[in-house]
């Protein structure tokens, strides 16, 4: 077959593309790179400026107030126990890397997902992307963002964010056109321009399954971001590939359990928020 | 703009609007033209007819219910008239102003300032209190907050829902929501009210309460109301006239009493069926025409002539002008034209019921002697009523002779 046929340059095309655009628009590339290197590394700082004993009650004390007594215990004794497994920076690097990479994700998804409920095109433009998106493997994006970005956390926040984006903007766009019809012909009959509907009506209605959207993004995010150890990203993810490549079983699993207790509790508190503003609607 | 005669003027005038579903809808409206029937219209060109040649006027200050049953087009004509549904032919005038030719801006502005809307299923906004719902169409048009909040505190007073500003929708029962949803479209006091089966989602008790209060409410502000609904019961109650519809199209447009009496199609003829006729039909529409009457001048010998040759007991007594004077029995004539005397003055007797016509005939059950007279203000013989064309008129549907 392959005598016949020769190979369509998928790969080829996509190298190419990739070449010319490192080589033609270094210039942005290098100004993102300084700017988000500039802001995980104030990030970082600022998280390890305190001492654990200052931030583990404070996480504890957040994650009580909005999710609950259970929740509080649960932040409090996991982030001890980190503390206690020695994880503390590593924890705190991996922290950091979730929250830009989500706050990004968020900026750009949700917009675009809004954009997504108002215009069919731009949906029938959007989802196939996404469907792309989620289902190329996640490791595929590590590749493109070294020439990018190099080596290090920008590249780790780039692969992270086109990873973890998809479910901000389907679930924002989902939330609006799940808005009852007589609602926003409501907001219509009253004479409502495309704005005014948009912030009193639809943004307020959608808020629960946005935020829902949020808390996903929030976990792929974390997931993400410890496969981008794989290029260089710091934290617990880093903590685990060294465990993989000097093959230390208990590291591994130590550096693991501390993935799944900032998980869990970034879950329960980000669940929380999503809840709360149902029972308040 | 165009004025109708009489005291009334049109508000609203809808002239053969169209409303077709699906790719290149200007095709159904043609075949429709051609006498195509929706079903065929839906098979050979897959469009789905949703208005069918539309036309009727609303006056000024006139409640009009629009009536049929779940897809019969009357909540999409209903949007076709402030185009929240693009009508595919046809012209809409408002106040003389046709709603069809209108950019986009311009009918923002329009529906701002004279449409209202009241929804089935209420469409409040669940994150806002009950006063911040009210005030939501005077936000939509940027009053100030003080003004916006007055207006709204106003409607919400109007519609009896006093000290609950501060609730939430969830908070409320459906009537109670229901008017919120009537305090919001009347806070920013427009021409036009829509009233898209809003009181459909009530139960029954609830429903008929807030039916008084909206006629109630009607005559204090006096709006102009397009008023839709699946019930016939409710659309007697409170429609000045009817209109009602089947497949898209205007069956009949009348007075509820046109409706019940005079049924257009065998299709209304059904509907009107399963109405309770004694609570609409009235005076006026059983009663007969007061054929046999004499007058004071007549002697006792005429007057027994007149019973004798229609087989009655007993005959009303009128003056010229039709003024009703009294009843005169067989038996008295009888006795009188004995004694020679020739004036019926003497043996006229007050013992007959009288009752305007607009009285509902169940009320009319309740008189002891018959026949009832129907009179004017004035007191004028406008027909009487005879028990037996009571029941005539119930068992027959209300057609009178």
């Amino acid at each position: 077959m392959n005598e016949v046929i020769p190979k369509i340059p998928v790969g080829r095309t996509i190298e190419r593309g990739i070449d010319y655009l490192t080589l033609e628009f270094s210039f942005i590339t290098r100004a993102i790179s300084n700017f988000l290197e500039t802001g995980i590394d104030a990030l970082v700082a600022g998280l390890m400026f305190f001492p654990p004993w200052v931030l583990i009650p404070v996480f504890a004390g957040l994650s009580l107030w909005v999710a609950g007594r259970r929740a509080g215990v649960l932040t409090l004794l996991g982030f001890a126990l980190i503390w206690n497994l020695g994880l503390w920076g590593p924890t705190m690097s991996t922290l950091a890397l979730v929250v830009i990479a989500t706050l990004i994700a968020v900026l750009v998804g949700v917009p675009l997902g809004v954009l997504a409920a108002l215009f069919p095109r731009m949906k029938r433009a959007t989802m196939p992307v996404l469907d792309f998106m989620q289902t190329m493997p996640a490791f595929v994006y590590l590749i493109p963002a070294i020439p990018f970005f190099g080596l290090g956390p920008v590249s780790a926040i780039f692969s992270t964010v086109i990873f973890a984006m998809p479910p901000a903007i389907r679930l924002t766009c989902l939330g609006i056109q799940q808005i009852p019809r007589e609602l926003v012909e409501a907001a219509d009959s009253f004479g409502a321009n495309r704005r005014q509907k948009l912030f009193k009506l639809q943004v307020p209605l959608a808020m629960p399954t946005i935020m829902a959207g949020i808390n996903q993004t929030i976990m792929l995010s974390l997931s993400m971001v410890v496969i981008a150890a794989m290029i260089g990203a710091r934290g617990l993810g880093a903590e685990v590939w060294r465990a993989i490549q000097r093959f230390e079983p208990g590291n591994g699993f130590e550096a693991g359990l501390g993935v799944v207790i900032l998980a869990m509790a970034l879950d329960r508190v980000t669940q929380k928020i999503g809840a709360r503003d149902k029972d308040s609607i | 703009m165009e004025t109708n005669q009489g005291k009334s003027s049109a508000k609203i005038q809808v002239e053969n609007v169209y409303k077709i579903f699906g790719q290149n809808a200007r095709r159904g409206v043609e075949m429709l033209q051609n006498g195509k029937s929706k079903d065929a219209i839906l098979e050979e060109a897959r469009l789905a007819v949703g208005v069918n040649n539309a036309t009727f006027e609303v006056m000024e200050g006139e409640l009009l219910v629009i009536m049929g049953l779940s897809g019969s087009g009357k909540s999409t004509l209903l949007r076709c008239i402030n185009r929240l549904i693009e009508p595919t032919a046809g012209r809409i005038l408002v106040d003389g102003v046709d709603v069809t030719a209108l950019s986009d801006e311009a009918l923002r502005q329009l529906r701002m300032k004279k449409f209202g809307m009241v929804f089935q299923r209420f469409a409040l906004l669940p994150h806002r209190t009950i006063l911040q719902n009210a005030e939501f169409g005077l936000e939509i048009q940027k009053k100030p907050a003080v003004e916006r909040s007055e207006k709204a505190r106003t409607a919400l007073k109007l519609v009896g829902l006093e000290g609950w500003e501060g609730s939430y929708p969830e908070q409320l029962s459906g009537g109670m929501q229901q008017r919120v949803g009537l305090a919001r479209a009347l806070a920013v006091d427009p021409d036009i009210l829509f009233m898209d089966e809003a009181f459909s989602a009530l139960d029954p008790l609830i429903r008929r309460e807030m039916q008084d209060e909206l006629l109630s409410l009607q005559s204090r502000v006096n709006k102009t109301i397009l008023f839709i609904t699946h019930d016939l019961d409710e659309a007697l109650k409170i429609g000045d006239r009817i209109i009602i519809m089947k497949d898209g199209a205007i069956v009949q447009i009348g007075t509820p009493e046109e409706i019940l009496t005079s049924p257009a199609t065998r299709y209304v003829e059904k509907f009107v069926e399963d109405v309770n006729l004694a609570k609409v039909l009235t005076a006026g529409t059983v009663m007969h025409k007061a054929s046999t009457v004499t007058y004071p001048k007549d002697g006792p010998k005429t007057a027994l002539h007149k019973m004798k040759e229609v087989g009655i007991s007993g005959i009303l007594v009128v003056d010229r002008d039709r003024n009703l004077l009294g009843r005169v029995s067989a038996e008295d004539a009888l006795r009188l034209s004995k004694t020679g005397e020739q004036s019926l003055e003497s043996i006229i007797t007050k013992d007959i019921s009288t009752v305007p016509p607009e009285t509902p005939i169940n009320e009319i059950f309740a008189e002891q002697v018959f026949p009832v007279a129907v009179t004017d203000a004035d007191n004028r013989l406008m027909g009487i009523i005879i028990r037996g064309a009571l029941l005539a008129a119930l068992a027959e549907g209300g057609i009178s002779s």
